[in-house]
C-alpha cells in the first residue's frame, strides 16, 4: 500500500491544503509520495520534500503544465500510478483537486470519493452528503482509491521531512484541447473564505450592501474573511461568491460570527462545522441561536461597531 | 457555431426540504418527500437555453437518469426551453447505488450518440455532493473540461469560460466539443411559464436503459451507514459586547 498526494502549488510555493492532504495520506499508512507538476516548479518541489511524512517527491516540470489544466496533468498522474502502483491517490478538496481528481479516476476506471472528512481504514471513508445534513460511511470497492479530502478536517502536516526527489514518468502531453488564459484573484488582504480561520458573515439583517462595511471593518480587526447568507445575496447586498450554505461555500473556521442571519437550514449546512459560532441578531427566536455557542441578542448596528471598537 | 447541447438534469430532494436519516441508517428518507431538479442543473439548462437564444446552440437535449419520476424533471427542463429529452430509466432501488462514474459513462455514450458538441451539467448534485460527473464525462469522451463555469463566451471556434476557483476566477479556452459544469454565478434560471409548461408536454421524450447504452451499473461503493451529523448544542446567550469579548478571549478565539 502506498499513496500519491497531488500537490497544489503556484510553482513557487505549496498551497496550505496540500499539508492537510499529506496528513490524510499518512493516516492511511504506507509510504507517501507527492507529485509536484508545474512549469518552473523546482522551488515548490523543494518545499514539499521538507514536509513531514513525505518520502518521495515526483517532479514533473513541463511548460505544458502552465495553468495546471486537468487535461495536461491527468496523463502524468495516471502514468505515475502505473509505474509505482500507488493504491491511493489523494488531493485537497479545493477547486484544483475537485477539478482534477475525478478526471484521473475516470481514466483509471475508478469511482472517486469526494471531500472525505475522516479516514477509517484503507478502504473506508467518511464524508457528508446533503450539505452536511447526513454523514455517510462508505467502503470503496475499486482497487485504487482516488480521494479528495476536506482541508478543515485534517491538521496541516508540519515540516521536518526529507523526501527524495525524482523525476516523474515522462509522458507526451500533446493535443491538450484546453488553454489557460488568465487568473484573477481577488485583490485584498483578507483570507479566502474556505481557508479562513475567522469569518464574519452577514444576512438580510444588514439591510443594504453599504452596511456590509460594518462587517469589513470588523473583519479587518480580526484578519477575517467576509461571507454572506443566501438571503443577503438574493437581496443584492453582495456578490454571489460570498455565499455560504448548501449552494454556496462550505466553511469550518475556528470562529464564525453570524451577523443579522436568521439561520435557514441552507445556511446552517454551510457553516455548522465551525468550531465556535457567534450569533448577533435582534430576534431572540432566530434559529441561528440554536447552533450558536455564544448568542448576543442585540441591534447589530450598535453591537458590531462596538465590538470593532473594543477589539 | 450552432452546437447541439446535451444537458444533465438530476432529480433530487428539493433544496428547501430538511432531509431525515432513516432509523436503520441505510440512507435518508426519500419516499413522500418533495423532489425537484438539482439547482445546479437548472443553471445548466438555463445556460443552454441562453446559448440557444444567442444562436450558439441549435438544439438542446435534456437527460435524466433514475426512476420514472425523472420524467417530470425532464418536462421542467423542456418547459424552460430544452427541445427534447432522454430518460435513462434506472429503478429507484438500483439508483441508490448508482454513482457519478455510471452516470458519466451514460452521458458520454449519449453525447456520442446524439452528436453533442457541448455537454452542460451542474457542478454538483445537492444530494450526494460529489462534484464529479462533468469531469468524468469529459475524461470518458477525451474532451476538454471547463468546470465551475461562471461565464461562457464564444471565442472563434472555441469557448472562453470563466471559472470559479478558490479566491477568484480564472479564464480558460476550450475547443469544442467540450464538457462544462455550471457554478452558482453563471446565471439565474428562469421560471417556466404556463404556456411553456403546456408546450413541453408535447415535446418528444425518448426512453432508454443503461443496458441499451452498454453501461454496467455494478456498485463501486458499499454504504456502511448514513447517520445524523453530530448535534450542535446551543450554547449560551451573552448580555453585551463586553461579555462576548471576554468569552471569546477565554476560548482563545480572539
Amino acid at each position: 500500500q502506498s499513496t500519491l498526494v497531488v500537490a497544489e502549488h503556484d510553482n513557487a510555493s505549496v498551497r496550505s491544503i496540500t499539508l492537510n492532504a499529506i496528513t490524510a495520506a499518512t493516516k492511511l499508512g504506507g509510504e507517501v509520495s507527492c507529485l509536484v507538476a508545474g512549469s518552473g516548479c523546482a522551488k515548490a518541489a523543494e518545499q514539499v520534500a521538507k514536509i513531514a511524512g513525505v518520502k518521495k517527491v515526483l517532479l514533473a516540470d513541463n511548460k505544458a503544465f502552465e495553468g495546471f489544466l486537468p487535461e495536461a496533468l491527468t496523463p502524468v498522474i495516471v502514468e505515475s500510478q502505473k509505474q509505482f502502483k500507488f493504491t491511493h491517490i489523494i488531493a485537497g478538496a479545493s477547486a484544483f483537486g475537485k477539478g482534477l481528481l475525478p478526471r484521473v479516476a475516470a481514466k483509471l476506471d475508478v469511482q472517486p470519493i469526494s471531500e472525505v472528512t475522516e479516514i477509517k481504514g484503507a478502504d473506508t471513508f467518511v464524508r457528508t452528503i446533503y450539505a452536511g445534513n447526513a454523514v455517510m460511511t462508505l467502503k470503496a470497492s475499486d482497487p485504487i482509491k482516488v480521494i479528495t479530502v476536506r482541508g478543515t478536517s485534517f491538521e496541516a502536516a508540519g515540516d521536518g521531512g526529507s523526501g527524495v526527489q525524482e523525476k516523474a514518468p515522462d509522458v507526451s502531453i500533446s493535443d491538450v484541447k484546453a488553454q489557460f488564459v488568465k487568473q484573477e484573484l481577488a485583490k485584498n488582504d483578507r483570507p479566502e473564505l474556505t481557508s479562513a480561520k475567522v469569518i464574519i458573515s452577514g444576512g438580510r439583517g444588514l439591510k443594504s450592501g453599504d452596511n456590509f462595511k460594518l462587517l469589513y471593518d470588523l473583519a479587518d480587526k480580526l484578519g477575517a474573511a467576509v461571507g454572506a447568507s443566501r438571503a443577503a445575496v438574493d437581496a443584492g447586498f453582495c456578490a454571489n461568491d460570498l455565499q455560504i450554505g448548501q449552494t454556496g461555500k462550505i466553511v469550518a473556521p475556528e470562529l464564525y460570527i453570524a451577523v443579522g442571519i436568521s439561520g435557514a437550514i441552507q445556511h446552517l449546512a454551510g457553516m455548522k462545522d465551525s468550531k465556535t459560532i457567534v450569533a448577533i441578531n435582534k430576534d431572540p427566536d432566530a434559529p441561528i441561536f440554536q447552533v450558536a455557542d455564544l448568542g448576543l441578542v442585540a441591534d447589530l448596528f450598535k453591537a458590531v461597531p462596538e465590538l470593532t471598537g473594543k477589539l | 457555431m450552432a452546437m447541439r447541447a446535451l444537458v444533465g438534469c438530476k432529480r433530487v430532494i428539493d433544496y428547501a426540504v430538511k432531509v431525515r436519516v432513516k432509523p436503520d441508517k441505510t440512507g435518508v428518507v426519500i419516499d413522500g418527500v418533495k423532489h425537484s431538479m438539482n439547482p445546479f442543473d437548472e443553471i445548466a439548462v438555463e445556460e443552454a437555453v441562453r446559448m440557444k437564444e444567442k444562436k450558439l446552440v441549435s438544439e438542446i437535449v435534456a437527460v435524466s437518469c433514475g426512476p420514472a419520476q425523472c420524467q417530470e424533471t425532464l418536462r421542467t427542463a423542456m418547459a424552460m426551453g430544452a427541445d427534447k429529452a432522454i430518460h435513462v430509466e434506472i429503478p429507484a432501488k438500483e439508483f441508490e447505488l448508482v454513482q457519478p462514474i455510471h452516470i458519466a459513462k451514460i452521458l458520454a455514450k449519449l453525447a456520442t450518440d446524439v452528436k453533442a458538441d457541448v455537454v452542460i451539467l451542474g457542478k454538483q448534485a445537492i444530494d450526494d455532493d460529489c462534484n464529479q460527473t462533468a469531469q468524468m464525462t469529459a475524461a470518458f469522451l477525451d474532451w476538454p473540461q471547463a468546470v465551475f463555469a461562471a461565464k461562457i463566451e464564444k471565442d472563434g471556434d472555441s469557448l472562453a469560460v470563466t471559472r470559479e476557483i478558490d479566491g477568484g476566477t480564472e479564464t480558460i479556452k476550450v475547443n469544442v466539443p467540450a464538457v462544462i459544469s455550471a457554478d452558482l454565478r453563471l446565471n439565474e434560471p428562469r421560471y417556466a411559464t404556463l404556456p411553456n409548461i403546456m408546450k413541453a408536454k408535447k415535446k418528444p421524450m425518448e426512453k432508454k436503459t443503461a443496458k441499451d447504452l452498454g453501461v454496467d451499473l455494478t456498485p463501486r461503493i458499499q454504504v456502511i451507514s448514513v447517520e445524523d451529523p453530530p448535534v450542535r448544542e446551543a450554547g449560551q446567550k451573552v448580555d453585551d459586547v463586553d461579555q462576548l469579548i471576554t468569552k471569546l478571549k477565554g476560548l482563545g478565539r480572539i
